[in-house]
């Protein structure tokens, strides 16, 4: 449980975290270290240098503009779960991080950090699918954007070029009318989910006029449920409909098979936690 | 000089909910654990262990590890084979006990198996080491599961024997054949008892430091047996006993896995010896999953025989125990645990059992918390159970049904226990009511008409403690305990035992303070060093208050003697008219008084000195039970499961315990509650998972589960209080009863919500995936 050994650097501005990454190919980028600091010390990943992003002050903050919330990568999942911005105008994104692991972790664990990482089982994605991400990446050559759908390629695996840093995640204002919900069920060691759910769900005058959905821990990477979305749009919001619609939550989708959780149960886990977070969401109006 | 003082109001502490004196510095981080030790030149070791299950050892290659700056030394199983076997206390006529080496020589048996020991300038250096050791291993087949190990022509773990059988255990009394012909109703289950990592906070870690000058070792060891471990270092090194000294200094949490003589241990001695350097070795998270014993390890099969009025007549238990590839201390006896506490709390008329235990490519299995208690207690509450619905009676009713009478006491159990005192009816009673039995049936019969899976899961549970009459131990059952009284009045105690969480430290002042009507800040209760302490037997099966605290308590009646002498002798008076109350000697016939202070002044000062009398106030005494101590109790919940997802839900959880006479209600329950936790974790996530190669599936944090503050219900705690009769306090020990009572409760509430389904078992874990299996299965057939 000892890592290898690598430098450490904690650079305070951006250009320098992204002069430094681009000086040494063995670098990695730390951003609370919540995955990479265990990896390290089971010698799983050893980076040779680390780039420690806790002390660049521009990369923690919450902010709107045009439409967004703007979260910095350094935003512990903590802040995200408290910021009032960020609960008034992204409320999925909020309770989302309510669920990531224990109160140490929230403490320490970033946004940024998480959605790089890529993990399968990750909270993060699935709110972050609901609701239409993008992600800010940085080079020392320019900046460009991407959906988060396109961002995450596979289990950690993700668009991110090397020399590239991911600043910024964008999260379009929530909806008005729209409600929310975030479910999950976790494996108890890691606390990472079996199944996750994000919902958002519009309803008007009964029916279903919009609809969000997209589920974590159930296959190589977090996605989005199009063909529940496809089978709510335009129905009665209801036990019924939200039943038929769940039963599509994986349609399409390798569900994953560990130790911990089938592939058989997944799939089942998948359709009852997605009717159940339409139910929670359509209940809290 | 004698003054007169007045008394002011005395405090009292026994029985009160006293906060730990222990906390503060542990809370604080100012306590020393062994990894906050340091030495002058101190070095750092590090243990490469085995990939395989089963290999042999062709060739090692250390040059490269030899050659990395900072690396002292290299140590293969060669360069130690001086350094004697790993010890194992096991009386079975047939019992196998291989050759367990401190690091492996031709071969290694688990994944694990400790192979080189690398030693450097630090513990970074030491683990980039293990990287650059080349081990040839040729892996040879694996047997890993216990069942398969023992059938007819299976892969032997040592060629040296011609199967896998490390011993036999039998046990019989009655015509249990008879009994079961008899029966109106008889039933069988199979059960499955899964491997439990003990997961201390603190894994193991150890200091040694050689003295050359005075030819001294000291090993500071997170242990709970300081003494035993001397004396079992000396003969493994065979050194002289009185030149080796181990300290225990604050041991963070132990569960039975460091009461137990480690490979580990010796090794840092034999390396601090040769290279004269003070070593310390600090156990990864990951090796402690790996290689520290693993608890439980049974496949059972349990059956019973029953009149159908609910008499329960006849028991057969057959065990099979997966004990790894090697044992370690008490490896053979614990299971044996689960034999003799096999009838719990009822009148069987007669039992038959047996035992075998397997040698597995897996680590050594041994005592964790509970140690074959809660084994028998879990088999035993399950197939009751599961008579009780054959029969279409209530699971209480069953219980009363057969639990001797009070008056019955000292009970002689089945198996030859003699149970010291209980009221089992009552303590069960009480959680009946306290959960509101009735209530609660009437909501589940609610429930399943709503087609909700609600279940009421009861377990009475008995238990073996305060270990124990010697003839029953390995080593020795006794404690020792010496009071030394300053001239100040302050008190200095002495105890054999080595807390590790229990909070004797508190406990014991306690009883200090009351009996010398003293503040509880004038006593220190020392422990864990045995250059300080004379010897001691350790603290595990809840014997330190039992045990230790009844050697406290002869000790401190002999101070009192003394005393009470001295108080006559400077009063003037005789000593048959001084009394000894809230601190002051007092005399009908003086009108001065004498505090416990003054006392101890002049017994020291010895202007004075009474007749026939020594100088000093200090006493040692040993205190040998003549019996175990048997506490019991009742634990009741309540749970709904979730059909859709297989998750259990827990709505109460109601634990009446009863370990006789209590000296702080705040520890029993703390003792209560962790204990409740370590039943949960087997109950419902926890379990060592190997696969058929003998490699270990879950064993980190990320996969291995114990449970979390949010997994745990509201504990109900009340109690009981029948006095021991087999100790001068009337205590009986709770360190194990929470892990003991629990599980059977949680298991029979799961069963007992899907018994609508027609199950009457489910295997631990219980997980979400496992239940919603069981559902699934049951409504497709």
């Amino acid at each position: 449980m000892i890592p290898a050994r690598f430098e450490y650097s904690a650079p305070e501005t951006l250009s320098e975290a992204l002069r430094l990454l681009g000086s040494d190919g063995e670098a990695k980028v730390l951003a609370g270290g919540q995955s990479l600091v265990p990896m390290m010390k089971f010698r799983l990943a050893q980076p040779g240098h680390l780039i420690d992003l806790a002390r660049i002050p521009d990369l923690n903050f919450v902010a709107e503009e045009n439409g967004a919330i703007r979260i910095g990568a350094m935003t512990t999942h903590n802040q995200v779960e408290t910021s009032a911005l960020i609960r008034e105008k992204c409320p999925l994104l909020a309770k989302t991080a309510a669920h990531i692991g224990d109160v140490q972790v929230r403490n320490r664990g970033t946004i940024g950090g998480s959605v790089v990482h890529a993990d399968p089982a990750a909270d993060y994605p699935a709110a972050l699918l609901a609701m239409e991400a993008k992600v800010k990446l940085v080079s020392a050559s320019g900046e460009r954007m991407a959906g988060l759908d396109e961002f995450l390629v596979d289990a950690l695996t993700t668009l991110l070029e090397e020399g590239e840093i991911l600043t910024e995640v964008h999260v379009p204002l929530e909806r008005a009318g729209v409600l929310t919900a975030y479910r999950t069920l976790v494996q108890p060691a890691s606390g990472f989910a079996m199944a996750g759910v994000g919902v958002r769900l519009g309803v008007e005058n009964g029916t279903i006029t919009f609809a969000r959905v997209a589920l974590t821990g159930v296959g190589s990477k977090p996605y989005r449920a199009t063909a529940v979305e496809q089978a709510l749009v335009g129905q009665g919001a209801g036990a019924e409909t939200f039943a038929a619609a769940a039963a599509h939550a994986t349609d399409g989708v390798d569900a994953l098979s560990d130790m911990h959780a089938s592939a058989e149960y997944r799939v089942n886990l998948a359709a009852v936690q997605v009717r159940r977070a339409l139910e929670d969401a359509a209940g809290s109006a | 000089m004698a003054t007169t003082t007045t008394t002011p109001e005395l405090k009292t502490y026994i029985g009160k909910r006293v906060r730990r004196v222990e906390d503060p510095r542990l809370i604080t981080g100012t306590a020393t654990y062994v990894d906050d030790i340091r030495k002058p030149g101190m070095l750092h070791a590090a243990v490469l262990r085995s990939p395989y299950a089963a290999a042999k050892i062709t060739g090692i290659a250390i040059e490269k590890a030899l050659a990395l700056p900072g690396v002292k030394a290299v140590y293969t199983g060669k360069d130690v084979a001086a350094v004697g076997p790993v010890p194992c206390a096991g009386s079975m006529e047939d019992l196998r006990i291989p050759d367990h080496r401190i690091l492996a020589r031709e071969r290694v048996y688990y994944v694990g198996h400790p192979v080189v020991a690398v030693v450097a300038t630090d513990r970074y250096i030491a683990a980039d080491a293990l990287d650059l050791i080349e081990v040839d291993y040729e892996p040879t087949e694996v047997i890993s599961d216990p069942e398969e190990a023992l059938k007819d022509g299976a892969v032997r773990v040592h060629p040296e024997y011609p199967d896998n059988v490390a011993f036999t255990y039998k046990q019989a009394k009655g015509d249990v054949d008879k009994a079961f012909e008899e029966a109106d109703f008889t039933c069988e289950e199979r059960i499955l008892v899964p491997r439990l990592a003990p997961i201390p906070m603190e894994t193991r870690g150890v200091v040694a430091d050689w003295d050359e000058g005075a030819k001294e070792l000291t090993l500071y060891s997170s242990t709970q047996i300081p003494h035993l471990l001397k004396t079992q270092l000396a003969l493994q090194l065979d050194m002289p006993e009185h030149h080796i000294r181990v300290i225990a200094p604050e041991v963070g949490g132990g569960f039975g896995s460091k009461c137990n003589v480690w490979a580990e241990e010796a090794l840092a001695c034999f390396v601090a010896m040769d290279l004269k350097k003070p070593i310390k070795w600090i156990e990864s998270r990951r090796e402690s999953i790996q290689v520290v014993a693993h608890g439980r390890a049974h496949v059972d099969t349990i059956e019973i025989a029953a009149k159908k009025d609910g008499t329960l007549t006849g028991l057969k238990l057959h065990i099979v125990c997966d004990i790894g590839a090697h044992h370690q201390l008490l490896t053979p006896i614990i299971p044996t645990l689960a034999v003799l506490m096999l009838p719990g709390l009822y009148k069987f008329r007669s039992f038959k059992a047996s035992l075998v235990g397997a040698f597995t490519n897996r680590a050594p299995s041994d005592l964790y918390r509970g140690a074959g208690r809660p084994e028998a207690t879990y088999v035993l509450e399950r197939i009751v159970d599961k008579m009780a619905r054959i029969l279409g009676m209530d699971p209480a009713e069953i219980r009363f049904k057969n639990f001797p009478e009070p008056a019955e006491f000292p009970f002689e159990t089945v198996t030859g226990l003699q149970y010291d005192s209980g009221d089992y009816a009552a303590a069960f009673h009480k959680a009946l009511d306290k959960i509101d039995y009735k209530a609660c049936r009437e909501e589940q019969k609610k429930a399943r008409a709503e087609g909700r899976l609600y279940g009421i899961g009861i377990s009475t549970y008995g238990e073996l403690c305060a270990f124990g009459p010697s003839p029953a131990t390995p080593a020795g059952g006794w404690e020792c305990a010496s009071v030394n009284v300053k001239a100040t009045g302050k008190v200095e105690v002495l105890t054999g035992i080595s807390p590790h969480g229990q909070g004797e430290e508190t406990s014991f002042s306690q009883m200090v303070a009351d009996a010398f009507g003293i503040p509880m800040s004038d006593v220190v209760v020392i422990h864990g060093d045995t250059a300080k302490v004379s010897y001691g037997i350790g603290t595990f099966g809840s014997r330190g208050i039992a045990i230790g605290g009844s050697a406290l308590h002869l000790a401190m009646q002999d101070i009192v003697a003394k005393a009470t002498k001295y108080a006559a002798h400077i009063l003037d008076v005789d000593a048959d008219t001084v009394t000894f109350k809230n601190g002051t000697f007092s005399s009908s016939a003086a009108e001065q008084t004498l505090s416990f202070a003054d006392v101890a002044l002049e017994t020291h000062l010895c202007r004075k000195l009474p007749p026939g009398t020594e100088p000093g106030l200090t006493a040692t005494r040993f205190f040998e039970p003549s019996n175990f101590a048997f506490p019991f109790g009742a634990h009741i919940c309540t749970v709904e499961v979730d059909q859709e997802t297989g998750e259990t839900t827990i709505l109460r959880f109601v634990a009446v315990d009863d370990c006789g006479k209590i000296i702080n209600p705040l520890l029993v329950e703390g003792q209560i509650h962790g204990g409740v936790a370590q039943g949960l974790g087997p109950a419902f996530m926890e379990g060592v998972i190997y696969d058929e190669e003998g490699q270990l599936l879950n064993g980190t944090m990320m996969d291995y589960a114990i449970p979390k503050a949010r997994h745990m219900p509201w504990i109900e705690t009340d109690r009981t209080e029948t006095p021991s009769t087999v100790n001068p306090l009337g205590v009986k020990g709770v360190g194990e009863a929470g892990t003991i009572g629990s599980l059977p409760a949680f298991v029979n509430a799961v069963v007992d919500a899907l018994s609508p389904l027609g199950v009457d078992h489910v295997d631990i874990p219980m997980t979400p995936q496992s239940i919603w299996r069981v559902i699934q299965e049951r409504s497709r057939s």
